[in-house]
């Protein structure tokens, strides 16, 4: 049974590797993959250090990170809520996100204090979402599911209100993290660890979730404590979202589309599933965030553009070929 | 081997009476047969002695200690529950569905073994859906599902089995089989406790009939003082024809 795992693991982990070494030699100027890994041991130019371990790195970093965390988050949610169309943003997690950073861009402030708004906006909106779910019963996949989409609703009306009356000034960096930007990224540690924690946390969780997909009852009939586990799983996709969007904006698709290209190719395993959505959408969103800075170089398209574009016709593909 | 005892227990169904509290142990080697119409409450019932719903009032005691205060894990390392309806919005393969009747048994950081792959292969075998272990359970026909998951909780070996309508879907060999096969669970020890429709397998397999009516009544007790015609028509409300056939009685409905 593990021995099938290694194949799918290892590959997606080599994509993942080469499609770091595509995004840190391709871009404005471009580097040979000696000269990358010249720097990487300490040598090279002063511009290519300055290129490489201040631009490119971290950038391809955070891309990596945002779109493991964004998948993860995805395939967590769509087994909490046993809906294929699950996915971090459909609980209006994004929309608390974008509400935060924009009031933030709004009031002319930058940098940090836009991520931490953006952060606390995502809170918000997890709280707001969890607690009109649960008002005075308990909550279901569906009640939540319809609260979330409703909130999510309310939050676009707020956006938008807030895109009409800001000043022109301040819009074109309003919609680029409205539509998933990477460029002002730094080296994402936090998010990194928060990604590499949660791969470990989910190998234990994964049986029992593998359990919860067959619903509630028969979860708790083989011996899942529910509730507590529907908790964890809600906090931790709420975490991973609130931190994916925090480093990158809002940037949608990877956790619709990845958990289930996997879900196609490779069954429904969360054990195996989980860690390979992390692989695979920090796989995606480096090379969408690749495209994005190269196509029309230098300037840059927004990478939720890019990963719409690349994820749709891939999906779609795999759908149709499906059995 | 394990036993339930249901203690004055009243199950919970929103906008009915009080009825008759159910006090009576099921025990190992008996098998138990549950009939009522439509709504009786059989369902809500397997559920509450399964620990899945609070009951309104009494309580289930598993082996010497109450069910409520149970880890769920400990509850299913000792009792198994067949579901009625099951959902699989992410299928998974046959033989990945029969595996997890061993969850309970495997701490969290445990992958299955071989042996716990045997034991699912073999109890898919038993039901005769082994061949399609590498099918996922979404493209099976409703028998063969049904099948699969009496499989999961064969693999799941529990000593008491609950079971909600388990010969639903099953064509007539197949549902024979499956009573065969809880009847020699019983008699290997375990408990069994299910409900049915149909009053000619539960007169032949169960030796244990409890009697749900919609209003909340019940009796309960050995099944030839239960199965008789005047309480199955009272019941049902259906007419009933009977007669009798290698000792076993036979009941058919008659306009």
């Amino acid at each position: 049974m593990t021995r099938r795992w290694w194949l799918p693991l290892v590959s997606l982990a080599l994509a993942s590797v080469l499609a770091s070494c595509l995004s840190l030699t391709v871009g404005s100027a471009s580097i040979a993959l000696a000269d990358v890994w010249a720097v990487l041991t300490g040598q090279g130019s002063e511009l290519q250090q300055t290129l490489i371990l201040e631009l490119r790195l971290p950038r391809t970093l955070a891309a990596f990170v945002t779109g493991g965390l964004l998948a993860v988050a995805g395939a967590l949610m769509q087994v909490l809520l046993r809906n294929p169309l699950a996915d971090p943003y459909v609980l209006g997690l994004s929309g608390g996100a974008a509400v935060g950073a924009l009031l933030a861009m709004l009031a002319g402030l930058g940098g940090l204090v836009v991520s931490g708004s953006a952060f606390a906006g995502a809170l918000v909106a997890t709280v707001l979402v969890f607690g009109l779910a649960h008002g005075t019963g308990s909550w279901t996949p569906s009640r939540l599911l319809l609260t979330g989409v409703v909130v999510a609703a309310g939050w676009g009306a707020i956006i938008t209100l807030m895109l009409a009356i800001s000043p022109a000034q301040r819009l074109p960096g309003m919609l680029y993290w409205l539509m998933g930007d990477l460029s002002y990224a730094g080296t994402p540690w936090l998010a990194m660890l928060l990604l590499a924690l949660s791969c470990l946390l989910v190998i234990p969780l994964g049986r029992s979730l593998n359990v919860l997909a067959r619903g509630p009852l028969q979860a708790a009939a083989l011996g899942v404590a529910v509730q507590p586990l529907e908790w964890t799983v809600y906090v931790l996709a709420s975490l991973l979202t609130a931190v994916a969007v925090t480093t990158a904006g809002s940037i949608g698709f990877v956790g619709l589309v990845v958990p289930h290209m996997l879900r196609l190719v490779l069954g429904n395993d969360q054990r195996l599933i989980l860690p390979a959505c992390a692989l695979a959408g920090g796989t995606l969103l480096v090379l969408a965030d690749t495209l994005a800075r190269t196509v029309i170089a230098p300037e840059q398209l927004p990478v939720g553009v890019i990963t719409a574009l690349l994820g749709v016709p891939t999906f779609l593909y795999l759908l149709y070929r499906s059995r | 081997m394990s036993h339930l005892q249901l203690r004055e227990l009243t199950v919970d169904i929103p906008g009915r009476g009080a009825g008759r509290p159910l006090s009576f142990g099921i025990e190992p080697g008996q098998v138990w047969g549950v009939l009522g119409p439509n709504g009786a409450g059989k369902t809500t019932l397997l559920h509450t002695l399964a620990g899945l719903r609070p009951p309104r009032a009494g309580q289930v005691w598993l082996d010497d200690r109450p069910l409520a205060g149970l880890p769920r894990r400990n509850v299913a390392q000792h009792l198994g529950l067949v579901f009625q309806e099951r959902q699989d919005g992410f299928p998974a393969t046959a033989l990945e569905t029969a595996l997890i009747g061993r969850h309970p048994f495997l701490s969290s950081w445990q992958m299955e073994s071989g042996a716990d792959l045997s034991l699912a292969r073999q109890a898919l075998a038993r039901l005769e859906v082994g061949h399609l272990e590498e099918r996922l359970v979404n493209t099976l026909s409703g028998g063969e599902r049904q099948r699969v998951a009496i499989a999961t909780v064969l693999t799941q070996s529990p000593a008491i089995w609950l079971a909600d309508e388990p010969t639903n879907h099953l064509d007539l060999h197949h549902q024979i089989a499956v009573m065969e096969l809880l009847a020699g669970e019983a008699a290997a020890g375990k408990a069994v406790f299910m409900c049915l429709h149909d009053l000619n397998l539960a007169a032949r397999w169960c030796d244990h009939i409890l009697l749900l009516y919609p209003d909340g009544e019940a009796c309960w007790g050995p099944a030839p003082q239960m199965l008789v015609p005047d309480a199955l028509e009272r019941l049902y409300g259906q007419r009933l024809a009977t007669t009798e056939l290698d000792g076993a009685p036979i009941f058919v409905p008659v306009r």
